[in-house]
């Protein structure tokens, strides 16, 4: 192929068309890399079991603005037996995060309830830090009719 | 920008009972995703951290990101362990300090 004006000018355009779709395209896959990436920094690189942390979502959330959420995790909340900190994170709005729990001896028990918001459909991740560094985690699906993060 | 904080704390409680405390606080919880209708972002204001404590001790705190819902709710659990006052505080982004209290009796 020859290297005339046409040519030149065709390709620029189909490379800066694909550079644009991808620049479009990366913002969902960051956000489920990201929380995976908060997930390690939280958990300090352990990956988390299976069990102990429950979450209850709604399996379908009508309105993503605000979406019931409440997770519970097993504990004595006593001695070596407590959990320190839940994190909360939605894998597919633009930021991941969403709250951070923290626990004392007084709590009496690692229970919280709280209205978040979901931009879609995705995954809800909870993961708990227990005081002797053993994490766990629990993930929820909740479809989502109306995204929740505005236009 | 926010209003008068409700919350639902039992009056009373037997010695070392675990109760549910329930919390709500107007506001708007702009997420810093949306744009005006001249398509300029609204920046964020959030509240960024909710607290109870019991008598100086902490009970129960949170770190909220711009995906909590607005008027933010919370229900959590707490041990009673005497007679007090629950303090609560929610802390804006603006800087300001919302606060409460509720006092609980054992019998």
């Amino acid at each position: 192929m020859k290297l005339t004006r046409r040519n030149v000018l065709g390709l620029t355009a189909g490379a800066a068309a694909f550079a644009v779709a991808g620049a479009r395209m990366s913002p969902a896959l960051a956000s489920a890399e990201d929380a995976e990436k908060m997930i390690m920094e939280f958990t300090g690189g352990a990956t988390p079991g299976e069990g102990k942390v429950s979450l209850n979502t709604p399996e379908i959330a009508e309105n993503g603005n605000t979406v019931p959420v409440s997770v519970t995790v097993e504990s004595a909340m006593e001695g070596d037996d407590l959990v320190e900190s839940v994190i909360i994170f939605a894998d597919g709005n633009p930021n991941p995060a969403v709250a951070t729990f923290h626990f004392t001896e007084m709590s009496g028990e690692a229970l919280a309830t709280t209205r978040i918001r979901l931009a879609k459909t995705q995954n809800v991740i909870a993961v708990a830090k227990m005081k002797d560094g053993s994490v766990f985690m629990d993930k929820k699906q909740v479809k989502v009719t109306i995204g929740g993060c505005g236009g | 920008m926010a209003s008068k904080p409700r919350i639902k704390v039992p009056k009373s409680a037997s010695a070392g009972e675990v109760i549910t405390i329930k919390t709500l606080i107007s506001h708007e919880m702009e997420s810093g995703q949306r744009k005006d209708k001249d398509g300029n972002p609204i920046p964020r204001q959030i509240i960024n951290k909710f607290t109870c404590t019991f008598e100086g001790q902490m009970v129960f705190e949170c770190d909220l990101d711009p995906a909590i819902s607005a008027n933010p709710y919370f229900e959590f659990n707490a041990k009673v362990p005497a007679s007090g006052t629950f303090k609560f505080t929610w802390l804006d982004d603006d800087g300001s300090v919302y606060e409460a209290e509720a006092p609980i009796e054992v019998k």
